[in-house]
């Protein structure tokens, strides 16, 4: 009943191959080095909140704030940086306290689930109305410009030939799989998701683990923001972070964690946010319509969850 | 499963008794159509019938009322009773009469509730009365009934079992699966035995006393149920000074000495579970003390309890107690995985721990990497109970220990406790169960409506004392003496 090859589990896996296959015949670009880069740059972004999302899942949360969240933090971050001047220094200083306003801000979400006892989808789809709002705010709706000639140097740079939101993609996704699969904190995360009261009687502090994750998705946003952000050196505060949660949400289930929460695994996440941005580059070279992208990423969605389904019950 | 023949009479129970993992379970899914015989024949009242799934068993007459009910709470008694199954008139729900046949249901089951009631209203008892008044609207002629007593206190039991009787003077046929045996004796014309799969015997239920029956299940003797008793020590380990609960418990005192097996009987929800649970810091005490090796303590949360060297184990084992997901390693450390991190666990460690507890207590599994959910209730509980082991305590409260578990590992719980108790650990078992309160503990506690109504030692420790003592007979001034009807 146990000892059998599990597909199901190794699904995603095979999907990126098959996706892999598919494209590079679809499209002799494909294969280029460059388009290959470019596709792990594009999933970079929300596999970054991906990751954090991961955790907020499996503990049997949601979080859809994230992409107001990446426009917010990004903004601030950009305010930051011409105030401070745009030298290596100053742009230091603006992203630490980037990233502390995106822990700041996930554990706000956090507190709101937990202490205040709201629903995880109605407190993040409240505190995704006020992030975008406050963006629209403070920008008056316009655009947050950077000043600095460093600042790009993060989000355009690269290092061994891979962009580097690739690089900080993959060693967070490593250190996000260490704390998931070694540490308390991540066993706690399990439990909590599988069985809240057994985490209660089991003497661990449910409020704390839960409040974290969201701190820790909020960490992730401040990162993938600032990735986004440095690129182009410049973010639209109506239309950055727009339908990342659905990203990143979409990449944790493609991955197969479980909606229900209590299990998950990092590397599925990563590989899903790869498929994602496989299929969307994909589309591009063969030539469909934008409009037509989102049916088939909702197809590949809905595919992923229907295994999952059918995982659970064989 | 193998080579089972088994034919019930009209208007007859028929008990079927085994371990966990005997068959049980596999052979009234068949008979309900969730599984599917690989070979044999199924035939009702002469006729050959094939099950193929749950709706076809309904139709033929074949009900079942399951272990775990499947009540929807927030939907009124009839709107349970018929749901799947709603009478129309036209295209709109004929409610009148949908609230009319439950109420003759119910009535034909002797009982008072109201259709219109939210099942979420309902005590554990009527819950089950809804559940078999659901088996019964579809004419039934034979009523599976999967361990129905388990939830019951005793009163409870008794008015089960004399709708059973009602039923059966109707012509309708029961299956009776039961881990009591001596529900078995009460309340069986016939019982079968069943043990790996395999049927052991079939007998007229009133000839085979319980022992054998124990016997037969198990596939040998048995060694003595309950072991001897341990003598505690003079060291008191727990004091529990006047502890109130709101709603629940009034001003309770106890002092729990080391090696010692004290017992708290009465009937469920007399206050047992929200006492314990508000030791553990997961009720809130509004009132009391608690000391533990002569220090006062303020617990507050699990956690504070786990250092002061106190463990739980709830009368809930899959819904508080373990994660049914996760291994056996990780269900063991979850509460002590401190123990085993520094930074990182170190899961080689914690293999090693779950080794130990896996030889110390006998838990039966292929593999350490087995979840959970793939191992027996006696097997789960085993787990349960190593986990809570592996924080060290000095003080085990038990709630409902071998609830739901199986003769075999019901004995072994007992010897294990009795073993913990000699090595020193205080153990406070609460149970509703009172054959296991009398073979295990040397001084008794009754709880009646959240108050201490008596502490009995030695010979007193019998079912009909702690009955008095339960009930409020035998206790100054709280009760009228109505309740024991």
């Amino acid at each position: 009943m146990k000892k059998k090859f599990d597909f199901a589990k190794y699904a995603p896996i095979f999907a990126l191959v098959i996706l892999f296959i598919l494209s590079s015949f679809a499209s002799p670009y494909f294969f280029q080095f460059k388009n290959i880069t470019n596709i792990l740059r594009q999933s970079s972004y929300t596999g970054i909140i991906g990751l954090g999302m991961t955790f907020v899942i499996i503990s049997g949360g949601i979080d859809l704030s994230v992409g107001s969240l990446v426009a917010l933090v990004g903004g601030i971050v950009i305010l930051l940086l011409n105030y401070f001047g745009g030298d290596p220094m100053a742009i230091t200083w603006a992203i630490l306290m980037g990233l502390c306003l995106g822990l700041i801000m996930g554990s706000f979400n956090g507190l709101i689930v937990t202490k205040g006892k709201i629903a995880p989808f109605i407190a993040t789809l409240g505190t995704m109305s006020i992030f975008r709002s406050l963006t629209l705010y403070i920008s008056s709706a316009g655009e947050f410009r950077s000043a600095s000639d460093a600042y790009p140097a993060i989000g355009s740079g690269y290092f061994l030939n891979l962009p580097i939101p690739v690089w900080v993609f993959f060693g967070m996704a490593i250190i996000f799989h260490v704390i998931l699969n070694n540490t308390r904190y991540g066993r706690y995360v399990c439990a909590v998701g599988a069985n809240e009261k057994v985490a209660v009687y089991s003497a661990i502090k449910i409020d704390r683990v839960k409040i974290m994750t969201y701190a820790l998705t909020g960490f992730a946003v401040a990162v993938s923001s600032i990735m986004l952000s440095s690129r182009m050196n410049s973010l639209s505060s109506s239309n950055a972070g727009v339908f990342y949660e659905l990203d990143a949400i979409a990449a944790v289930v493609i991955g197969g964690t479980s909606m229900s929460g209590g299990s998950g695994t990092i590397m599925g996440t990563v590989i899903g946010a790869i498929i994602l941005g496989m299929i969307n580059n994909m589309l591009n070279m063969v030539g469909v319509s934008p409009y037509l992208q989102g049916t088939v990423k909702g197809l590949v969605i809905i595919f992923a969850v229907l295994v999952q389904y059918k995982r659970k019950n064989n | 499963m193998d080579n089972i023949n088994l034919e019930v009479d009209h208007g007859e129970v028929f008990g079927i008794i085994g371990e966990n993992g005997a068959g049980k379970s596999t052979l009234i899914k068949i008979f309900s159509g969730i599984y599917q015989a690989t070979s044999g024949e199924l035939s009702l009242e002469g006729q050959a019938i094939e099950v193929k799934n749950p709706i076809m068993a309904k139709k033929l007459g074949i009900a079942t009322v399951p272990q775990e009910f499947n009540l929807i709470g927030t939907l009124t008694v009839f709107e349970n009773i018929f749901l799947g199954n709603e009478i129309r008139k036209g295209m709109l729900l004929d409610k009148a009469a949908m609230k009319q046949r439950t109420t003759q249901l119910l009535n034909e089951l002797n009982s008072k509730i109201s259709p219109d009631t939210l099942v979420d209203e309902l005590s554990v008892a009527e819950k089950q009365i809804v559940e078999i008044a659901k088996a019964l609207v579809y004419d039934s002629k034979l009523l599976i009934m999967d361990e129905p007593t388990t939830v019951l206190t005793g009163e409870e039991t008794d008015v089960l079992f004399s709708r059973m009787r009602s039923l059966k003077e109707k012509g309708v046929s029961i299956l009776f699966i039961s881990h009591k045996l001596k529900e078995i004796r009460e309340i069986c014309d016939r019982f079968m035995v069943l043990r790996d799969g395999k049927q052991i015997s079939t007998d007229m239920a009133g000839e085979v006393d319980e022992h054998e029956m124990a016997r037969r299940m198990v596939g040998r003797e048995l060694t003595q149920v309950f072991p001897a008793k341990t003598v505690p020590q003079d060291e008191p380990a727990l004091e529990v000074k006047n502890v109130e609960v709101a709603g629940a418990v009034y001003g309770v005192d106890f002092r729990l000495a080391k090696g010692e097996v004290l017992g708290i009987a009465g009937l469920m929800g007399s206050g047992q579970t929200e006492l314990a649970e508000a030791i553990m810091g997961i009720e809130k005490m509004k009132n009391g003390e608690v000391m533990v090796l002569g220090r006062s303590v303020h617990i507050r949360t699990p956690r504070q309890a786990v250092e002061e060297k106190i463990a739980y184990l709830s009368d809930d084992r899959q819904g508080k107690g373990i994660v049914v997901n996760f291994n056996i390693p990780s269900n063991i450390t979850l509460i002590s995985l401190k123990k085993y991190a520094r930074g990182l666990i170190n899961k080689s460690k914690e293999q090693k721990s779950a080794r130990k507890f896996v030889d110390r207590f006998g838990i039966r599994a292929a593999s350490l990497d087995y979840e959970l959910q793939y191992l027996s209730g006696g097997n789960q509980q085993k787990v349960y109970l190593s986990k809570w082991m592996d924080t060290q305590p000095e003080v085990l409260i038990l709630n409902e220990p071998t609830r739901g578990i199986d003769v075999n590992a019901k004995s072994e719980i007992y010897h294990f406790v009795q073993s913990l108790a000699e090595s020193g650990i205080a153990c406070l078992v609460i149970s509703s169960e009172l054959e296991e309160i009398i073979g295990l503990c040397s001084r008794v506690l009754v709880m009646q409506a959240g108050n201490i109504t008596g502490e009995l030692t030695g010979e007193d420790i019998n079912e009909e004392t702690i009955m008095l003592y339960a009930t409020g007979l035998q206790n100054t001034g709280q009760t009228d003496g109505a309740t024991i009807q």
